[in-house]
């Protein structure tokens, strides 16, 4: 129960959200003109997951593009997984850029400095 | 001018001298943002630039498209026609690419835009990184769009100044313009 399973297209990214092995993903473009109606399926679903979350939750971040409209939303989303992490669960993000893309690894790195979630982040052949 | 006396020619020449790759005149609706962003893909692909440039410019792109397509209906100048929303034209040149956007804006919000630039104008790399992430994490901007991040993610990720202007064109109403360079480094 919980599942999410959203098909990437040009704008919008591939989310794959699996509560029972607590593997979430997203991959691709994320430049909606409306994030929050896009992200909203996915925020409520890990709301519902943090309810109940399993020991070790795994969170893989693969994008190519995102808006500042999308940032907004992936802090939500990171939000509860800090909670998660909180309340003394085990929570990665995987925070995947392409080599040289200094842009997307910055990115990166202003959410590790606002969330307490560990972050790893993975270097990708572009 | 008549249409029939405009001078297609100069014109020409004109997006020819400033390298003009696309312009645009008009409503910006989502489609036309897609198609937009879609044909300005193809092109940097078929100049081979860079991944890395290519990102940045088309990042940049989104971010300038979006924010005229989020605020449109505040461009509108009453009894006028509604299309005439908004300008916006991309070129290259040697070092440089160059995006320019123009559209009207009521001049009661001028005041706010214009500390908003001028305050990103004054940051460095470190302090525009600084906002960003404050911005980012104050929940009460939650406005449309992305709550005033856009114009900082756009000086952020071009790395140079953002030049900018308003001129009034009647009592309520001003054309504000604003220049955006993102240098081919490499």
């Amino acid at each position: 129960m919980g599942k999410v399973s959203i098909e990437g297209t040009p704008k919008t990214p591939t989310v794959n959200f699996d509560p029972e092995n607590a593997v979430m993903e997203l991959k691709g473009r994320s430049i909606p003109e409306n994030s929050i109606e896009f992200y909203k399926p996915v925020v409520d679903a890990l709301d519902d997951y943090s309810k109940a979350p399993k020991d070790a939750t795994s969170v893989n971040i693969q994008l190519e593009y995102f808006n500042t409209s999308s940032s907004k939303c992936i802090l939500d989303l990171f939000k509860k997984l800090e909670s998660i992490h909180k309340s003394g669960k085990e929570v990665v993000i995987n925070w995947h850029y392409e080599e040289d893309d200094e842009d997307m690894l910055e990115a990166g790195e202003d959410y590790q400095a606002i969330i307490k979630v560990p972050f790893k982040m993975i270097e990708v052949e572009g | 001018m008549t249409f029939m006396s405009f001078d297609i020619y100069s014109f020409y020449k004109k997006m020819e001298h400033n390298d003009v790759m696309l312009s645009f005149k008009g409503n910006v609706t989502s489609n036309m943002l897609d198609s937009m962003l879609h044909i300005m893909e193809s092109k940097l692909d078929d100049l081979g630039e860079p991944n890395k440039v290519k990102k940045k410019v088309y990042n940049i792109l989104v971010e300038c498209l979006q924010n005229l397509y989020h605020h449109r209906d505040e461009m509108k100048r009453p009894g006028k026609d509604e299309d005439s929303a908004a300008v916006f034209m991309i070129g290259k040149t040697a070092d440089d690419y160059n995006i320019i956007t123009g559209n009207y804006i009521k001049n009661n919000r001028i005041d706010k835009l214009k500390r908003r630039i001028d305050q990103v104008n004054s940051l460095d790399k470190d302090g525009l990184k600084q906002l960003y992430k404050e911005v980012l994490n104050d929940p009460t901007r939650s406005e449309k769009g992305g709550g005033g991040l856009g114009i900082i993610d756009i000086a952020r990720k071009s790395g140079r100044k953002l030049g900018y202007d308003f001129m009034q064109v009647d009592a309520d109403h001003s054309f504000f313009s604003l220049y955006i360079k993102i240098p081919q480094l490499v």
